[in-house]
């Protein structure tokens, strides 16, 4: 009799447990905010690559001193205060406090010092920054000084760059890897925290949050202000298939993808539980890049009968289609930024056939074919060659269109071989909107000869307009250098611009809260009935 | 037999080596150059050739070679130029998911096709071989990946019993690690069902005819025993011969079934390497293939011995 009430009185405990642990709140489940990327996470050094999946991945780990706002504005990010000496050639800086690195250790003005070195080797803008400064000196833990030989406008530009390469900040034992290595040390202070045991190349990458993070009081806007972030997990899948990742997205086995594809937004704007965010009101810009090196393109006015040729309707039409995601946009630096403008484009980009044979013949076009790469694997990209083609012959060109996937494109740009031995003439690409906001960053402009992008431009008129841009510092001013380069580059193309095409992200309902920036960033994003 | 194991597994060197000079001199006759991809679209000329010094992608052609097989003999696969990792440490992640994909798809082709294909033989002319042959016909001619999407859409989309895409890992729980194999499975399994019960009609087909069939019918043994007992048996060599050479059948449809599945193995891992021209990663996958092809197609010699006992090495 004693057992069986022992044994009652067991069960009535643990009935009682059983009850008060049901009746307990339970503990709130981890948000994991699960992403299909533009494509798979291979590199991981965002100084390294200008490659744009590696550089979302760079403001997933990594802080900058400065950020570009929505107004397209440049305002500090880590950094707490700086000024400008009244000879307007020095800035003080100094960072603000509570910034941590991912180990725990101080953000220090000496990391950032090695980090801005590291980071001017590699990117173009930095290059031309550091072609004014003296010196970079640190004053104490938390302040440096940036020392410049002669006044320029570029530094909260070049710093607060939006787009590749950022100037991230890396702790000084990371930023002090030659630019020519790629680094394996993921440590940095941004928002969240790189998961190095769970990254599988083709399979995932992982981040979770940095609940050391301390955001900025400021609401987020652009790249700038606080980054809250209010998911504890985000996963970047690599599907690589855009069907499957479409599929995924209306099964809820996903919440986010970046870069669907036009041709299958309209099977998303059905579903009920799918919603289209556009996340990047700049966009991206459409371009026809010359070999300016090869016959006949070595002739401006052959290259101008190009730009009197072409018009940008055509050309959006076939590749985006839908008018909802393109703007018809005649200024080089994209409609909606600062150094916007129309002028001198006058009778340009408007299909004028007669002007353009006209033009051929002043620039004495003998018949040989233009060797036009066409990019057959991307679909921003597919259709874009033919419309040039079509565009060109009715002009009087004769044209070779090459098909080729986008990588082999990739390394054929790069060789100055004559076309009919393995070079080429043109090729059009796209560039998002945040790289070519001005003559300095859009590389196109480089008219540096040899040290130009592939085309390699050599114009003096157009490398002096871009050091007039680097040395002023007066904004109406340099609106008015960036008119000019526009205006330079009618009598002198170096590339055609050919309008622009917004891609949004689509997400579950459930998801809230999407920044809208030139580069993707996962900050200020809630999943909401996790 | 030991000798002849032992003479088959040396014979796979001159394979392999063939092997491996055709992949190195294919990827280098390639058009695309890794070190443009990994710079970047907004890379110069001058940090695109600099990232080429550093992958040694500037040296000659021989002296590439040479390294390379230097490496490969001490068992170094090298590191992969993208992902930062070496490739012995990639193929080690993406075999799993491969191998189970692998089993599943033969497993389920066998069990499927074969009963079919003896089905199909013993109702020879009926409408019951004329469906099999038919629906054999169709998996043959319909594209992999079409079949995987009309089975994602029908399964996972429309009905949502399957997850559309993704692995589970066995260790991470034997249903997750089913549910998402079931599909992908399914879909790479219809060309090698085809392939199988076609054999395995026309095989039993021509034992059906044989005198110790008709010898087995004349002592009174029923239908099935005379199937399973006296036909199965001696028509296997041809079936296993097939299931042996499909492995190459599959390996090309791995390629196609973890694109469109999501699944990280080592498919998805070959795409991913030639359109990034990573060539470290694409040799070291290519003599896998062939490794592991040739020691099936040995594996399957030695089978016969045990299935006609005239068979000797």
């Amino acid at each position: 009799m004693t057992s069986i009430r022992r044994v009652a009185a067991a069960c009535l405990t643990l009935s009682l447990l059983w009850c008060l642990a049901e009746g307990a709140p339970p503990a709130r489940a981890e948000t994991t905010l699960k992403v299909v990327m533009h494509s798979d996470l291979k590199i991981v050094d965002p100084i390294w690559t200008t490659a744009y999946i590696v550089r979302n991945h760079g403001y997933m780990i990594y802080d900058t001193l400065f950020s570009t706002d929505a107004k397209g504005e440049v305002k500090p990010q880590m950094v707490g205060k700086y000024d400008l000496s009244a000879d307007k050639l020095t800035y003080t800086m100094t960072l603000r406090d509570g910034l941590l690195w991912h180990d725990g250790k101080p953000v220090t003005a000496e990391d950032c010092v090695a980090s801005i070195k590291r980071w001017a080797q590699k990117d173009t803008m930095g290059q031309k920054m550091m072609s004014f400064v003296k010196e970079l000196v640190v004053v104490d833990p938390k302040t440096f000084k940036i020392v410049l030989k002669e006044q320029t406008g570029l530094v909260l530009p070049a710093l607060g760059k939006p787009s590749s390469n950022v100037p991230f900040m890396m702790p000084k034992r990371v930023a002090d890897t030659p630019a020519s290595e790629q680094i394996s040390d993921f440590t940095g202070s941004g928002p969240f925290i790189f998961k190095k045991d769970e990254w599988k190349p083709g399979d995932k990458a992982v981040y979770v949050k940095n609940a050391q993070y301390k955001p900025r009081s400021e609401p987020a806007s652009g790249l700038a202000g606080g980054k809250v972030v209010k998911v504890d997990r985000v996963e970047w899948r690599a599907i690589s298939d855009h069907q499957t990742a479409i599929n995924a997205l209306l099964a809820g086995e996903i919440d986010y993808i970046e870069a669907p594809p036009h041709d299958l937004l309209p099977v998303l704007k059905k579903d009920s539980n799918v919603k289209l965010i556009d996340s990047n009101p700049l966009g991206n810009q459409y371009a026809f890049r010359y070999n300016t090196l090869a016959k006949p393109f070595d002739n401006a006015k052959v290259r101008q009968a190009v730009m009197v040729a072409f018009n940008q309707k055509d050309f959006l039409e076939a590749v985006i289609g839908d008018p909802n995601y393109y703007k018809l946009c005649k200024a080089m630096f994209p409609c909606g930024s600062p150094n916007s403008s129309t002028k001198g484009m006058d009778g340009l980009l408007d299909s004028n056939f007669e002007k353009a044979k006209a033009l051929l013949k002043e620039g004495g076009y003998d018949g040989t074919p233009i060797v036009l790469m066409h990019s057959t694997d991307l679909a921003v990209l597919t259709n874009l060659a033919p419309v040039a083609k079509n565009l060109m012959e009715k002009a009087g060109f004769k044209v070779d269109m090459q098909s080729m996937d986008w990588q082999t494109l990739v390394a054929r740009r790069a060789k100055k071989d004559p076309p009919a031995q393995g070079g080429w003439h043109a090729f059009l690409t796209s560039w998002v909107a945040a790289d070519i906001l001005n003559p300095i960053s859009a590389g196109f402009v480089n008219a540096s000869c040899d040290t130009a992008m592939f085309g390699w431009p050599c114009d003096k008129e157009l490398e002096s307009l871009r050091d007039q841009y680097a040395r002023e510092t007066n904004p109406a001013k340099l609106k008015a250098i960036a008119e000019a380069v526009q205006v330079r580059e009618t009598q002198y193309p170096t590339y055609v611009w050919l309008g622009q095409w917004y891609g949004p992200v689509a997400v579950r309902k459930s998801i809230d809260g999407v920044i809208p920036a030139p580069a993707t960033v996962f900050w200020g994003i809630e999943k909401k009935g996790s | 037999m030991l000798g002849y194991i032992v003479r088959r597994i040396l014979a796979t060197i001159p394979v392999v080596t063939v092997v491996a000079i055709l992949v190195f001199l294919l990827l280098r006759l390639t058009t695309g150059d890794p070190a443009a991809i990994i710079a970047g679209d907004s890379a110069t000329t001058q940090q695109v050739a600099e990232i080429r010094v550093k992958l040694g992608l500037e040296r000659p052609l021989v002296e590439q070679f040479v390294i390379w097989v230097g490496r490969m003999v001490r068992g170094d696969f090298g590191e992969s130029y993208f992902f930062k990792k070496t490739v012995a440490e990639l193929i080690r992640d993406r075999l799993e998911p491969t191998a189970a994909l692998a089993v599943c798809t033969i497993l389920l082709a066998v069990v499927l096709a074969v009963p079919l294909g003896v089905l199909a033989a013993a109702r020879r002319g009926t409408w019951v071989d004329r469906v099999v042959m038919g629906l054999s016909v169709l998996g043959f001619s319909v594209p992999v990946f079409v079949i995987g999407y009309a089975l994602i859409y029908l399964f996972a989309v429309e009905l949502a019993w399957l997850p559309v895409q993704g692995y589970q890992r066995l260790a991470e729980g034997f249903w997750g690690f089913l549910e998402r194999l079931i599909l992908p499975s399914s879909t790479l399994a219809v060309i090698y069902v085809a392939l199988i019960a076609r054999i395995t009609r026309a095989s039993v087909l021509e034992v059906l005819g044989a005198d110790h069939v008709r010898t087995a019918r004349a002592k009174g043994l029923g239908n099935t025993t005379v199937l399973l007992r006296h036909v199965l048996r001696n028509a296997a060599v041809p079936i296993v011969t097939v299931i042996g050479l499909g492995v190459a059948l599959l390996i090309g449809g791995v390629v196609v079934t973890e694109s469109v599945y999501g699944i990280p193995g080592l498919g998805r891992l070959t795409v991913d390497a030639v359109l990034a021209r990573d060539y470290p990663t694409v040799q070291a996958v290519i003599l896998l293939f062939s490794v592991v092809y040739v020691m099936i197609n040995l594996l399957v010699d030695l089978t016969y011995t045990f299935l006609d006992p005239r068979i000797r090495y």
